[in-house]
C-alpha cells in the first residue's frame, strides 16, 4: 500500500529563507524541553509541576529575573567566547579553565594586593577586568600556541587545561590564600565589588535585594564588540575565512598561524573576564566550585545560537534560567541532560538547513511488473 | 611505595583507558571522531552499577554498561552519519547527555555495594618472578579480557579482510563505496563497537578497578585522556595499549607518592603538606598534553597521522577528498 503524499528529501540548491535557522533552533528547544519532560515522567517525576517550578523559580518575579540575568551574565561573555573560537573552527573546549584562571589573575588585585581597597573604584575594576582578561588570554594561549606551531589539537590541550587550571586555583585556595583553614579565600573588602542594583536600594527601595550587577552590562556591551568584529571588522572576515576555507586563506596570503593564536586569545580572555565578573559581582571571594561548569554551558550556548553575539544573549538567558531553577530541581543532574538533549535537537536540526523535506502528492502511481 | 604494587595497580586502571582507547581507535579509523567518550563511559559505569545491585550477578551489569553505551552512541552515528552533523559538536553533546543522564538516573547510587567483577590468579603464569605479581595474581577478569582484546584487535586491523575494509572507509570512504563496501553501515558499526567499549571502560571502574558510584567524579576526565591518548598512539593500536597501561601506573603513582614521610632518604614534602598534591594531580593532564604534542610532531614528520576521512561526512555521489 502507498501514502498518497510522499516523503520527498532534495539537497538545497538555493539559499534557505533568513528565518529558517532561528525556526529550526527555536523548535528543536521546545522539542528538548518535550523530551526532557517524557524523561521525567518515565523515571516517576511530575514534569508539570516540575515546568511549574521552573517558570516561578526564573521567571516568576522582579528578584527571579534578577537572578536568572547574574546566571546569564557569565554564560553570555563564555558563551561570546566560544562564538569568536568556533567561527574559525577552533575548537575552543578550554574555557571553563580560562574562567578559573580569569578569576585567579583578577584575585590578584585583592589578595596580593595590587590595589588598595579604597583606591578610585573604576580604577579597581579596571584592573580587575584587565587581570582576568589576561589570565584567560594565557590559558587561550597555550593551547593556540601549540596548535598554531606543531598541531597539536586544541580540543584535548584546552580540555586538559581545565583540569589544570581547577587544580591550580584550588591549590591557592586551599594552602596559601585559605581563610581559617577553610577552601576559600578571604571575603573581598566592599571596593572590590561590581556595583548592584541593590546598592541603590536607599534611593529607590524597590531595588532592594536586586542582585544584578555592572557585569551584566559590561557582558552585553562584549555582545556588541563581537558582533562588530564579525560584521564589521575586516579581521573577522578574516576569521570566518579561515574557518570556512583554509586553503583559499592561505592563498590569499593570510597568516593563519597569528590568527590562531590571537582568537585563541581573545576567545580566553572572554571566559577570563567572565572569571572576573562571577568574583567581583557574584561570589565576592576566590572559592571552589566558582563555576558550575559555566566554560562547557557556553559552548552549548554558542552552537544554539548558531555564533550569533546577540543570539547568544537570548540563549544565555534560557540557560541561565536553566542553572537558577536547576539548582533546586531533583534530580539534580536534570539541567545537564537538558542541555545536552537541546544542543543534540539544535544540530540535527541543521539537517534542515542543507535538506529541503516536504511532502508530495504521489503522481504516477507505480504498478508492480512497470520496471522497464 | 612499591614498584611491584604500583605496576599491578597502574595495569588495572589502564584497563579502563585500554578499553575506551580501543573503542575509539576503532571509531576512529572508520572516520568517525566520537568526543562523546566521557559520557559514555559514565553512562557505561552507571548502568552497569545499578544493574549489577540489582540483579545481584556483574556479568549482566557489564552486559548493560556495554549496551548502554552503544544506545547512546547510536545517536552520534545517526546525527554525524545520516545527518552528516559536525562530529566534533555532536560529540560533545553525547557527553553533556551522557553525564546529564547517568546523574539523573544515577541518584541514589551512591554508598551502595553491589556484588563486583571477581578477581582471579592466572596460574602457572602467576607464579613467574615479577611478571606474574604485576599481571597475572589478583587482577579482575577484565584485566585478562583486556590483554586478550590487544592482539585480536592488532591481528584485525592490520590483516583480516574486514579489518582492510575498516581502514579503508576511514581512509577512502569514496573508494571502499566503488568496492561495495558499505560506508554508512561500518561506520555505524564501529561507532556503536565504540560506545560498547567505551560503556565496558567505564563498568571496568565502577564495578572493578575504584568500585562505587561518585557522579561525575567516577570518570574524573579518563574518557578525554583516552581520546588524547589514541593521537598520541597515532592510530595505531599496539601503541594505544603502551599509552593506556603508562598512564594508569602514572594515576596509581600519583596516589602512592602522597603517603611515605620519607623517598629516598628525603624528607617527602607531599607528606608534609598535602596540598602540594594538587600540583601532583596536575601531572596525568599535562603528561597528556606533552604526549599530543609527541605525536602530533613525529605524525607531522613522517607524514601519517589521522586517518584522511576522519570527521568527513560521506555523501556518496558527491566529490570525495
Amino acid at each position: 500500500m502507498r501514502l498518497p503524499v510522499d516523503l520527498v528529501v532534495e539537497k538545497r540548491t538555493e539559499d534557505y529563507p533568513k528565518w529558517l535557522p532561528a525556526a529550526t533552533s527555536l523548535a528543536a528547544v521546545i522539542l528538548a524541553f518535550i523530551i526532557s519532560g517524557i524523561i521525567l515522567k518515565l523515571i516517576g517525576g511530575d514534569p508539570v509541576q516540575v515546568g511549574k517550578f521552573f517558570w516561578s523559580a526564573t521567571f516568576g518575579s522582579v528578584a527571579t529575573i534578577s537572578d536568572t540575568l547574574v546566571k546569564a551574565t557569565p554564560l553570555i561573555l563564555v558563551g561570546l567566547a566560544c562564538s569568536v573560537a568556533f567561527r574559525m573552527k577552533l575548537w575552543n573546549i578550554g574555557a571553563e579553565g580560562q574562567f578559573y584562571m580569569g578569576a585567579f589573575f583578577a584575585s590578584l588585585v585583592v589578595l596580593v594586593p595590587i590595589l588598595p581597597p579604597d583606591a578610585p573604584k573604576p580604577l579597581i575594576l579596571l584592573a580587575m577586568a584587565v587581570m582576568g582578561m589576561i589570565g584567560g588570554a594565557i590559558w587561550g594561549f597555550v593551547p593556540g600556541f601549540l596548535k598554531a606551531k606543531f598541531a597539536v589539537s586544541e580540543i584535548i590541550t584546552t580540555l586538559m587545561l581545565n583540569y589544570v587550571a581547577i587544580l591550580w586555583n584550588n591549590f591557592w585556595i586551599f594552602d596559601r590564600w585559605s581563610e581559617g583553614g577553610f577552601q576559600m579565600t578571604r571575603l573581598f573588602e566592599r571596593g572590590y565589588w561590581l556595583p548592584r542594583l541593590a546598592d541603590y536600594a536607599r534611593e529607590y527601595p524597590t531595588l532592594s535585594g536586586i542582585t544584578l550587577h555592572l557585569g551584566f552590562v559590561v557582558a552585553l556591551l562584549a555582545a556588541v564588540l563581537v558582533w562588530w568584529i564579525f560584521d564589521r571588522s575586516r579581521w573577522g572576515y578574516e576569521i570566518k575565512l579561515i574557518g570556512d576555507n583554509p586553503n583559499a586563506a592561505r592563498y590569499a596570503g593570510l597568516n593563519i598561524a597569528r590568527n590562531i593564536i590571537l582568537v585563541m586569545m581573545l576567545s580566553g580572555a572572554l571566559a577570563g573576564l567572565a572569571g572576573m565578573s562571577e568574583i567581583s559581582g557574584v561570589v565576592h571571594r576566590l572559592q571552589e566550585r566558582i563555576s558550575p561548569q559555566y566554560g562547557f554551558t557556553g559552548i552549548i550556548i554558542a552552537w544554539v545560537a548558531k555564533l550569533n553575539p546577540f543570539a547568544v544573549i537570548l540563549v544565555s538567558i534560557l540557560f541561565g534560567a536553566l542553572i537558577v531553577a536547576g539548582r533546586e530541581i531533583q534530580p539534580s543532574g536534570l539541567a545537564a541532560m537538558l542541555q545536552g538533549i537541546i544542543l543534540f535537537m539544535v544540530i540535527s536540526s541543521d539537517v534542515l538547513l542543507r535538506y529541503s523535506i516536504r511532502l508530495q502528492r504521489t503522481t504516477t502511481p507505480v504498478t508492480a511488473g512497470s520496471d522497464a | 611505595m612499591n614498584l611491584e604494587i604500583i605496576l599491578h595497580a597502574g595495569i588495572a586502571t589502564g584497563t579502563i583507558l585500554l578499553f575506551a582507547t580501543i573503542g575509539e581507535l576503532l571509531a576512529e579509523r572508520s572516520g568517525i571522531l566520537n568526543l562523546g567518550v566521557e559520557g559514555m563511559m559514565l553512562i557505561g559505569a552507571m548502568t552497569g552499577f545499578s544493574v549489577s545491585l540489582a540483579t545481584g550477578n556483574p556479568w549482566l551489569g557489564v552486559l548493560a554498561a556495554m549496551i548502554a553505551g552503544g544506545i547512546l552512541s547510536i545517536l552520534h552515528a545517526v546525527v554525524t552519519i545520516n545527518f552528516q552533523a559536525d562530529q566534533v559538536v555532536s560529540g560533545l553533546s553525547l557527553t553533556f547527555l551522557g553525564t546529564g543522564l547517568a546523574l539523573v538516573l544515577g541518584e541514589g547510587l551512591t554508598g551502595q555495594s553491589p556484588p563486583l567483577i571477581p578477581v582471579v590468579n592466572i596460574p602457572v603464569l602467576s607464579a613467574i618472578p615479577f611478571i606474574g605479581p604485576i599481571f597475572f595474581q589478583e587482577q579482575s577478569i577484565l584485566v585478562y579480557v583486556g590483554y586478550l582484546l590487544i592482539p585480536l584487535v592488532w591481528y584485525y586491523i592490520k590483516y583480516t579482510r574486514p579489518g582492510m575494509h575498516l581502514r579503508a572507509v576511514g581512509e577512502k570512504p569514496e573508494a571502499a563505496d566503488t568496492m561495495g563496501v558499505s560506508v554508512y553501515g561500518l561506520r555505524y558499526l564501529y561507532t556503536i563497537v565504540g560506545g560498547c567499549l567505551a560503556g565496558l571502560a567505564g563498568v571496568t571502574i565502577s564495578l572493578s578497578v575504584s568500585p562505587g558510584w561518585y557522579s561525575a567524579q567516577t570518570t574524573s576526565g579518563l574518557g578525554w585522556i583516552a581520546i588524547g591518548l589514541v593521537i598520541f598512539a597515532q592510530w595505531n593500536p599496539v601503541r594505544a595499549v603502551v599509552g593506556a597501561y603508562l598512564f594508569g601506573a602514572l594515576q596509581r603513582a600519583i596516589l602512592d607518592l602522597q603517603g611515605p614521610a620519607v623517598i629516598l632518604g628525603f624528607p617527602n614534602p607531599l607528606f608534609a603538606n598535602s596540598n602540594l598534591g594538587f600540583f601532583l594531580k596536575m601531572t596525568p593532564y599535562l603528561l597528556t598534553i606533552v604526549a599530543l604534542l609527541i605525536g602530533s610532531r613525529a605524525a607531522m614528520r613522517q607524514r601519517i597521522g589521522a586517518p584522511a576521512a576522519l570527521g568527513v561526512p560521506y555523501i556518496r555521489g558527491e566529490r570525495g577528498l
